[in-house]
Order: structure tokens, then C-alpha cells, then sequence
């Protein structure tokens, strides 16, 4: 049994949708993250979990048991807000020691309690600052010490790592999923940002406008977005129109190779990056160079077809061509992807 | 909600309907026809027209000298603030009789101002508004430095940063977040001038009434409680239209403001213009709060035989005033702090709970609730005090015998101030700190206490502070109500005032000193407390 299931839930606010018959389940000691753009009813998802939004259909289940009739101080979820609200007039400890306190934690127990929190989100010795004083890092950590702290049986995170700079982001990052895997919290977060979702997450869940758009582990959802939307959240742009034959797609940029069994009839496809392969011009698909992008570890080379939409190609750092000069494209079949609706 | 509404339907709604009814009825029948006799009269028109205008001035010029005081106790800090802040509240709990006084002998025929440049003001409408702004100054720069303190001056800085003047900044994004404690601070002002009673009995003279004077002569010296019926009413009207006025106004611009801990928003003078306006308020302070409080003190100190302490000493002893006390006059002061700290308890319970609910929900309903918790303030006391008295003398609620029904009184006017200094705190608190709290297991109750109350703690503090200044100095109501051998402070400073003579008019300004430093006692220790408090949780 999960630990957490919502049922159909559904959520209007004000004439507006914001989750429809929205289907779910956390399993215990896992993590799920929600991934989806700003507006798609990712917060609203977490609130209806926490109690502090009313479901207008559906239930939501804490271990089995609906929590319809439970008020969101009896739920016994840990929520870390984006913005951390943290309780301006309190100082750390004692932000700590809330949900504590709120239990009627005796003193001696919350104060081992709040000490090796802060030890376990690397603060030690925080315990008196006043949290207007902290940066955003620090107000991060103790944000989610406090949510920690009562052993929530579901610990959410909406935007955990949101306003972070970039390497403090990356390291919280790992900090979090060894700590998740060390305490067996069960988690459920939610973000915009892929990255941050496929490191934490064992299990991604893609939503669009309040519904669920796909549903897998990192590397399924990576590997075969399920629709264009999907796809073109995940970044990817090389989509285009396609009618299946056989093991054949034919499309404007030529004939893409699929695997057999794939439905017959019209349909769109994917072709990653790392599948669009340059060859001499005379060899492939026509093109010419219009952009080439700083990836890091590789470059992104824009490239203007004959015909069909503009293609990105995945190049080694020294291969990259010039901008304006005229190539061939290749595809290769293990990166090209059949695109449901 | 349900308590506040009963607190106010049983001890304001009632007392008030009963003496209306008792005007407007005779022989069982109600009388209308008296309503269109005393609206036609000239005489009322006049009244009306002098009431609301001379209102509209003090509030304007206590607006005009008194939010740079504002300013400067939120955003400057200087040594002795902590004390002046307590001292500018003094005026504001003395008796309305000694401050008209003090001002007499400051203004008027032999005054100082008389003997020194021979100016006289006490027949002119300079000595009202004086008075009045004497008496307001502390309620503008409480409800305004009290919000102001608490606004994040960065909010400021990113409008300089976009390019905003130092004036245009402050303009943009101060003004518009002070303005609900403007708006709300220039109506108590003005609600207090509407209704100022004591100021114009002694300064006005024969030319000037307003219509509270009006309604306690047409009530004790004419008794023509017909009239004075039909004169409530017309202040109940004009000050009900105010109060929608105004509820409506705040919530169009009542939004959620960033609060930060006050003691880190304010910070020492830098540059002329700082010195020069922490200068010129504190020559306003000095002019107009401190000179005639002195006034007061050197002439209690101004014996028959010489500077001494002969006034003081007569009041300890109940025969050495020509029977006008069957206690020691000084016995005032026990009493007058016991009313007030109980009237403060319930002010501050029915207060808050009202301010709870208010923030809570919406709806006409709670707006038109919000504007019926003013209503008080613009009643006459008069009117009240006299209610209390027929209304609450026979079963079911017999109260006449009872100590409770002064702290009542002054409650009522307390509950106001309670209210109206919550409310905007209230209304900031950013709405997701309680539901953080809420996640972490602390019920709504739990909730309001651990999130809301540290915050509005400060509020708190000062609408306490307010509620037992305005029931220590509470003197319309209390005058009818409170029983002769337990009479308060004012009541007992009057009694001394009404009777001639050298030694009682010396007697009066010693125990309105006495009144005096019980209130700047008790406003420092508050002071106190809310310091400790604030970023203790």
C-alpha cells in the first residue's frame, strides 16, 4: 500500500482548474518529485496533500486512511515552503523546535533533537542566529530542518533548492537524496527545474495544466518523453511531423528509422540531440549552420534544414562547425523517439 | 465575533437606545415630530456646522505637526526617546478639564502669553484647535510610528534603486503602505474633536459649542432630554456616515505589508535634514505638550504661602477640602487603577477577538461590524454614562450597585483603539506563516497564538497601553456613574475644580499633576514590556 494516494482529485479556483482527477501514489521510503512549468498545479498538488487546500472531488489517503475529515495540523506531512516562512520573530532553535514544541516535546529532548538537525543540514551551532540574518542557503537548511524535525511520515519540498545559486544547488542537491536514503523519509517535492527533478527523484512526475502528463523513473522519462509537450518541457525541439510504415518514419528531414511495433499512421516524432549526426553534405539532409551554443561539455549546433523546422545537433567541443557553413545530417535510430498525441 | 457583539449590544446599544427612547417617548407614545422641530431650528444647523468644521481643522493641523513626529520616533533614534514617547502620551489621558486649564493659563487673560508679548487667544478658535492637537499628537504618532517602525525601509531603497527621488520613494511606497494607519489615526482625531467636550466647555466660551456640549446642557441644565434625544441622534448619523466612509476607504488599500522587527528600522540622525527635522519636532513637542504640562505642575506647586507642597498635602486628608470628599482625595488613585486595569483586560479580550474575526472574514456583514465597533467613539459620553444609569438598574441586569459597571464604561471607548491598532498589523501578517505553523501540528487556536500574537504582540502592547490611558482619563461617562466614595482621578480633579476657591483650584492642578505622573508611570513600564518583548519568542 503507498503511503500516500490522491484519487481523482480535483481542484477549482476561482472558474479555473487547477488539478483535474489528478491520480497519484508515494510509496514509502521513496521519492517522487512533480515536475512541471509555473501554473501547471504543482503547489496546489502539495497543498491539497497538506490539508491547507480543499479537494472539490477525489480523496487523498495518508497510509490508507482518507484524510477528507483530518484538519492540516493532525496530518503529520512536513511541508517546506518555496519561500521557507520561516517565523521571523523566532530564532533558529526555535524555528527548529515548532513542530516539536506543537507535540509536546519536552525541552531536554527538543533541544538534542534541534541540535542534531542542525548538525544533520551542516548549521551545528546555529541554534541562537536570528533567521532574518541568514542567507538563503542557510534559511533553506533550516527550513527544512524544521520540517524534519516531528518525523513527518511525508516530507514535502515545494521548489527545495528554487532561489539557490547554482553550485550551492548542485551540492544540496546530493546532500539531500544521501540524507532522504539515510532517514528512509518518504518525500514528495516538486519543482520546474529537470535537473534538480532527475537528481533527486526515483520517480518523476510530469504535469501540464493540472493533469499528469507522464509518470516514470529519470531515466524513462528522459529517454522516451511521452508527448511533444513532454518532450519540449525536457528541452527537446527536434519534433516533427511523421507517417509510420514498417520500421520507417517519413517525414520533411527524410526517412527516420523507429522500431518495429510502433503504431502505423501519422504520428510526431523525436530526434535528440545526440542522434542528429553530421556528415559531409553531400552525404544527408542539407543543412546550414545558424547558431552554435556553449554547452560545457559539448556544443549545440542549430542547423537550418531545406525544409522541415530547425534541427539542434549535440557536437564534441573541437567538431563544432562554423556558423554558415553547409553540412549533411545523419539520424541514428536509437535516439529518435515516436511521440504519443 | 459573538462575544464583541454581545459586549456592545448589551452595554453600548442598549444603554443608548433606552435614553433615546426615554426622550422621544412621552405618555408611551413616540414623539417624531420633536425631530423636524430641532433640525429646523438655526441654532442646531449652527451647532453642527462649527462642530464639524472645527474637527476638520484640529485633524488636519494635528496631521500637519504631528507625522513628522511619526517619522522621527519609527525611523531615528536619539536618547531619552523612550521617555518623550511616554511623555507625548500624557496629554492624551489627562482629564479634558485640566488640560482646558492648563491651556487657560497659558493662552488666556494673564497667561503667559499675556504677560509676555500680551497676546491672548482664549477667545479665539486657535485655543480649541491648540488644545486639540495638544490632546492628539500622541494618537497620531503611535498609530502611524507604530506601523512605520515596522515597515522594511528596503522596500524604500529598491524604489530609490529604480530611480524614485528620496521624496517620489517615500511617496510610491511608504505613503501608500502608512496610509491605512493614516486614515485610520486622522479618524480618531477627528471622531475625538467631533465629540470634544471638557476643551470647548472651558476655551470655547459662550460663542463656540459643539453638539456634545449642546446634548450635556440640553441634559443637566435644561433638561430638555427631547432635545438632547434628537441631538444624539444627529451625532450618532453624522458619525456613522463617517465611520462607512472610512471602512470603506482602508479596504481598498489594506494590503499585505513586509514587517520587520522595529528596533532594526530605526537608526541615529545623519545630515542636516534629519537634525533639523528631529529639532523642529522636538521644539513642537516642547511648545505645545511640554509648556502647558508645566504650566500645570508650577501651579500646583504655587501655594498661598509660596512654591510648595501645601496643595499636595491637603489631599491626603478627606476634611481639608470643605467636605467635598468623604475619602482623602489620593484614595482616587487606587481607584482610578484598578477601573483601568480592569477596563483595559476587557478591552483588550473584546478587542482582539474582534480584530480576529475581522481579519478572518469578509463580507459586508463584518464591514459593516467593523464600523459599529467605532461607534462609541463618536457617541457622547454624556449620553453613555447617563444610559448606563437608566439602563442597567433594573433586572435582568442590575449593575448599579456593582464596581464592574465603570470599567464597562470605559471599555467601551477603549475597545476602539484596541481594535484599531490590531487591525492593520492583523491584516499584514503574511497568511502562509500560519500555515506553516498549521503543518507543523499547531491547531488554528495554536496557530493564531504562536504566529500572530508575537507579531501583533507590539500592537498589542500599544492598544493596551491606549485602552488604560483612554479609561484613566475617561471622565464623560464616568461622572455619572462612578459612586461618590469611590470617585476616579478626573472625577475627583472636577469635583475640586467646581468648587471656588484658592486652595481647591490648587488642590485640582496637585491631583491632576498626581493623575499626571500615574499615567507617565504606567506608560513607561509599558514601554518596557514591549521592548523586552518584541524578538523574545
Amino acid at each position: 500500500m503507498p503511503l500516500l494516494q490522491l484519487d481523482s482529485v480535483t481542484v477549482r479556483l476561482g472558474g479555473r482548474t487547477v488539478l483535474d482527477t489528478v491520480d497519484l501514489a508515494v510509496a514509502e521510503h521513496r521519492t517522487v518529485c512533480v515536475l512541471g512549468p509555473s501554473g501547471s498545479g504543482k503547489s496546489t498538488l502539495l497543498r491539497v496533500v497538506a490539508g491547507l487546500q480543499r479537494a472539490d472531488a477525489g480523496r487523498v489517503l495518508l497510509a490508507g486512511r482518507d484524510q477528507s475529515a483530518v484538519p492540516v495540523h493532525r496530518r503529520g506531512v512536513g511541508l517546506m515552503f518555496q519561500d521557507h516562512q520561516l517565523f521571523p520573530q523566532r530564532d533558529v532553535a526555535q524555528n527548529v523546535a515548532f513542530g516539536l514544541r506543537m507535540r509536546g516535546a519536552r525541552r531536554a529532548e527538543s533541544e538534542r533533537r534541534v541540535a542534531e538537525l542542525l548538525e544533520l543540514v551542516g548549521l551545528p551551532g546555529a541554534q541562537r542566529r536570528s533567521v532574518g540574518r541568514l542567507s538563503g542557503g542557510e534559511q533553506q537548511r533550516v527550513a527544512l530542518a524544521r520540517a524534519l524535525a516531528p518525523n513527518p511520515r511525508l516530507l514535502m519540498l515545494d521548489e527545495p533548492l528554487g532561489q539557490l545559486d547554482r553550485s550551492l544547488r548542485e551540492r544540496l542537491v546530493v546532500e539531500l537524496r544521501t540524507l532522504f536514503g539515510q532517514l528512509g523519509t518518504t518525500v514528495l517535492a516538486v519543482t520546474h527545474d529537470q535537473g534538480e527533478a532527475f537528481a533527486l527523484a526515483d520517480r518523476v512526475v510530469v504535469m501540464r495544466e493540472g493533469c499528469i502528463a507522464q509518470e516514470g523513473t529519470p531515466l524513462e522519462v528522459w529517454q522516451r518523453p511521452a508527448s511533444e509537450f513532454v518532450a519540449r518541457f525536457l528541452g527537446f525541439d527536434n519534433i516533427v511531423e511523421a507517417g509510420v510504415a514498417g520500421d520507417v518514419a517519413e517525414t520533411v528531414w527524410g526517412k527516420l528509422p523507429v522500431p518495429l511495433g510502433t503504431p502505423q499512421g501519422r504520428c510526431r516524432v523525436l530526434v535528440r540531440p545526440g542522434g542528429v549526426r553530421l556528415v559531409p553534405a553531400a552525404d544527408g539532409l542539407p543543412c546550414e549552420v545558424v547558431g552554435r551554443t556553449f554547452r560545457g561539455d559539448h556544443v549545440a549546433v542549430l542547423l537550418r534544414p531545406s525544409a522541415g523546422p530547425e534541427l539542434e545537433a549535440s557536437c564534441g567541443l573541437g567538431a563544432a562547425p562554423e556558423a554558415g557553413a553547409r553540412v549533411g545530417v545523419a539520424f541514428a535510430g536509437d535516439e529518435v523517439v515516436v511521440l504519443g498525441e | 465575533m459573538a462575544l464583541p457583539l454581545a459586549f456592545f449590544g448589551v452595554f453600548f446599544g442598549y444603554p443608548v437606545a433606552a435614553i433615546v427612547a426615554r426622550g422621544l417617548k412621552a405618555d408611551g407614545r413616540w414623539q417624531f415630530g420633536r425631530i423636524g422641530e430641532v433640525l429646523g431650528d438655526p441654532h442646531t444647523a449652527e451647532v453642527v456646522w462649527f462642530t464639524t468644521w472645527q474637527a476638520a481643522a484640529s485633524t488636519a493641523l494635528t496631521l500637519a505637526l504631528a507625522l513628522p513626529a511619526a517619522y522621527v520616533f519609527a525611523r531615528l533614534e536619539f536618547p531619552g526617546k523612550r521617555l518623550l514617547r511616554a511623555v507625548v502620551t500624557v496629554p492624551f489621558v489627562l482629564p479634558t478639564v485640566v488640560a482646558g486649564s492648563a491651556f487657560l493659563a497659558l493662552l488666556g487673560r494673564g497667561g503667559l502669553l499675556d504677560e509676555l508679548w500680551g497676546v491672548r487667544l482664549d477667545t479665539t478658535v486657535w485655543a480649541i484647535l491648540l488644545a486639540h492637537v495638544f490632546f492628539n499628537y500622541a494618537v497620531v504618532v503611535r498609530t502611524v510610528g507604530g506601523l512605520w517602525g515596522q515597515l522594511d525601509p528596503r522596500q524604500e531603497e529598491a524604489a530609490r534603486v529604480l530611480g524614485a527621488g528620496r521624496f517620489a520613494a517615500w511617496r510610491k511606497v511608504t505613503l501608500p503602505a502608512l496610509m491605512p494607519a493614516v486614515a485610520a489615526a486622522a479618524l480618531m482625531v477627528f471622531l475625538f474633536t467631533f465629540t470634544s467636550f471638557g476643551v470647548i466647555q472651558i476655551l470655547g466660551g459662550p460663542r463656540y459649542a459643539t453638539l456634545e456640549v449642546e446634548i450635556y446642557q440640553q441634559t443637566a441644565q435644561m433638561l430638555d432630554l427631547p432635545t438632547a434625544a434628537v441631538l444624539t441622534l444627529v451625532q450618532f448619523a453624522v458619525v456613522a456616515v463617517l465611520l462607512l466612509v472610512h471602512a470603506w476607504t482602508v479596504r481598498r488599500r489594506e494590503t499585505a505589508l513586509r514587517l520587520v522587527d522595529a528596533a532594526r528600522t530605526a537608526r541615529r540622525p545623519r545630515g542636516a535634514g534629519q537634525w533639523a527635522l528631529l529639532a523642529s519636532v522636538l521644539a513642537v513637542i516642547g511648545l505645545l505638550i511640554l509648556l502647558p504640562l508645566a504650566v500645570l505642575v508650577l501651579r500646583s506647586l504655587d501655594g498661598p504661602d509660596g512654591y510648595g507642597f501645601t496643595f499636595y498635602r491637603a489631599l491626603a486628608s478627606a476634611g481639608d477640602n470643605g467636605g467635598t470628599f468623604v475619602t482623602a482625595p489620593l484614595e482616587a488613585v487606587g481607584n482610578s487603577l484598578t477601573y483601568a486595569l480592569a477596563a483595559t483586560a476587557i478591552a483588550v479580550v473584546v478587542g482582539s477577538l474582534a480584530a480576529a474575526a475581522l481579519t478572518r472574514r469578509g463580507g459586508r456583514l463584518v464591514r459593516g461590524f467593523d464600523a459599529l465597533l467605532m461607534l462609541p467613539l463618536g457617541t457622547s459620553a454624556v449620553t453613555v454614562g447617563f444610559g448606563f444609569l437608566i439602563a442597567l438598574d433594573e433586572p435582568p441586569l442590575d449593575l448599579r450597585t456593582s464596581w464592574i459597571l465603570v470599567p464597562l464604561a470605559q471599555a467601551l471607548v477603549g475597545v476602539p483603539f484596541v481594535v484599531r491598532t490590531m487591525l492593520p498589523v492583523l491584516r499584514a501578517v503574511e497568511p502562509r506563516l500560519r500555515e506553516a505553523a498549521a503543518v507543523l501540528g499547531a491547531s488554528p487556536l495554536r496557530a493564531w497564538r504562536e504566529v500572530d500574537l508575537p507579531l501583533v504582540g507590539r500592537a498589542l502592547a500599544v492598544a493596551a497601553g491606549f485602552a488604560f490611558a483612554v479609561s484613566l482619563g475617561e471622565f464623560g461617562a464616568t461622572v455619572f456613574i462612578a459612586r461618590p466614595d469611590h470617585p476616579t482621578l478626573p472625577v475627583a480633579v472636577a469635583r475640586l475644580l467646581a468648587r471656588p476657591g484658592e486652595l481647591t483650584y490648587g488642590q485640582a492642578m496637585a491631583l491632576s499633576t498626581v493623575l499626571m505622573l500615574v499615567c507617565a508611570a504606567a506608560l513607561l513600564v509599558l514601554e518596557r514590556v514591549r521592548t523586552d518583548r518584541t524578538g523574545e519568542f
